[in-house]
């Protein structure tokens, strides 16, 4: 599939800018990070969430544990994939009841996502709460899920392609919004 | 992936799949909630022709630890062998309404039949001398875990060649990763013609021990001697029987395997039963992780789309 660049929503200071903000906010939300720790939904989920972990950390001197998860096992829509999705490993080596725990994802659409998510944390203790983090909202829901820290938000129509790529992963830090060339 | 029918027809790939994706299956097992909801709604049916315990708990298990309902049905080993009990075997699995069906049968060739008359997934659990699938991948997972990689190893197998399907699948599956594997028994218990898989055939166990990266211990099969194949259990004992005089002719960090259940004092010592390093226990908790893995792969996706491709 051909793509168009329609725009770019965030560079690399933008996306720098956007972390540290949501590092501030959930610092101030919780009025300090002494039960917080960091979840994030894998793939592009990891590095960010141990990108905000370092931004608290420059802030409040503290470092928060950091997990990471992976959902795949917990998704509604096995039974309608035509392949096989891998299966990363799920990394939490704290125990995350009585936690504030602060899923990190890089964009919110649907919600369903975050609906595994919360059912695989669900399955591993009790936390005190779980708050979301999202760098992109595009909108969209389908489930009645909202994020507690948003990067941006995206008015998207359905048709187009958030395309957010993580040094770490990508090479490059940039998000961009794209559509195709053809129908 | 449809159906695992066996060992000789997979690709290396799709070992490598499959043990690629019990690594995760194993993380679940070590939680408090031993449980994931992804193959909600399936229904596995175990269809057991022999007597098992091991190999059917572990799939039941593993049916309940991805929340798939089980439903077990054992038949009485004597009453059916072949022919057209199979094809009513078949009617009874469809209108149990199965998605995946995990068969144990004493006739060779008994899971490819079945697979051809119902809609769910195969998986062979065993089908008389031929192949025990599931058995070699925990096998080969348990020893990827430590060694880190197959390729290159070398790996004796030692006991009644001639009756194993253990022994077959794990020859397929080893050799088409990469392993030096080595047949060790009595001449009586090496079926003519297995040299022509790709491995070494001896009856000289001390012999081919010195390099020994794996020693896997198949189990005498008692039931299966009463045909003069053997001169006494204790002469097999002395010839064959892994004590730890001859763990030590094999490398310092040489792994102990067997499939169990265990005759203790016939084909293994008590000491090197309970030897560092034997890793019976790690395969047993392994086989839940493996048949885990192969549930998943076979239950989820469109396969139609797949064999497409």
């Amino acid at each position: 599939m051909e793509l168009r660049t329609k725009a770019e929503i965030l560079d690399q200071v933008g996306i720098r800018r956007a972390l540290t903000r949501i590092a501030h906010e959930i610092i101030e939300r919780n009025k300090g990070v002494t039960n917080v720790a960091l979840i994030g939904i894998r793939r592009r989920g990891v590095p960010l969430s141990i990108r905000l972990a370092e931004r608290i950390k420059q802030i409040e001197g503290i470092e928060v544990p950091v997990g990471f998860l992976d959902i795949t096992l917990y998704r509604d829509d096995l039974t309608r994939l035509d392949y096989h999705p891998h299966i990363y490993r799920t990394e939490v080596n704290f125990s995350v009841t009585d936690k504030i725990i602060v899923l990190v994802d890089d964009v919110i659409y649907t919600g369903r996502t975050v609906r595994a998510a919360m059912d695989a944390i669900m399955d591993l203790g009790r936390p005190k709460a779980i708050q979301l983090a999202a760098l992109i909202d595009r909108g969209h829901r389908e489930l009645p899920i909202r994020a507690d820290y948003i990067g941006k938000n995206v008015p998207t129509s359905k048709k187009e392609i958030i395309s957010l790529r993580i040094k770490e992963i990508d090479g490059e830090d940039s998000v961009l919004i794209q559509e195709p060339l053809r129908e | 992936m449809k159906h695992l029918l066996d060992l000789q027809n997979l690709a290396p790939d799709e070992i490598n799949t499959i043990l690629d994706n019990a690594v995760p299956m194993k993380q679940i097992l070590n939680r408090e909630i031993k449980k994931v909801p992804t193959l909600r709604g399936k229904t596995v049916v175990t269809l057991f022709y022999e007597p098992s315990t091991r190999t059917k708990t572990s799939f039941e298990l593993a049916a309940k630890y991805l929340s798939a309902d089980t439903v077990s049905i054992s038949a009485p080993s004597s009453s059916v062998v072949k022919g057209e009990s199979l094809i009513d075997t078949a009617h009874t699995i469809k209108a149990a309404g199965a998605d995946v069906v995990v068969l144990r049968h004493p006739a060779a060739g008994a899971p490819y039949l079945i697979s051809r008359r119902v809609d769910a997934s195969v998986i062979n659990a065993g089908d008389g001398m031929h192949e025990h699938p599931s058995q070699a991948l925990l096998d080969i997972f348990t020893i990827k875990e430590i060694k880190g990689s197959i390729a290159g190893l070398k790996v004796v197998i030692v006991g009644d060649i001639l009756h194993s399907r253990v022994a077959r699948s794990n020859v397929w599956g080893l050799s088409k990763l990469g392993a030096e594997v080595h047949l060790v028994g009595p001449a009586t218990l090496l079926p003519p013609g297995i040299e022509n898989l790709g491995v070494q055939v001896s009856s000289d166990l001390d012999a081919v021990l010195p390099g020994a990266d794996v020693i896997y211990v198949l189990r005498l099969q008692l039931e299966r001697q009463n045909q003069g194949l053997l001169p006494s259990l204790q002469e097999y004992a002395s010839l064959y029987g892994i004590n730890s005089r001859r763990v030590e002719l094999a490398q310092d960090d040489v792994l102990i395997m067997h499939p169990g259940p265990l005759n203790r004092g016939v084909e293994i010592s008590n000491e090197v039963a309970e030897h560092p390093n034997a890793v019976i226990n790690q395969q047993v908790t392994n086989g839940v992780a493996v048949r885990m893995a192969l549930l998943y792969l076979l239950s989820v996706g469109d396969v139609s789309n797949e064999t497409a491709n």
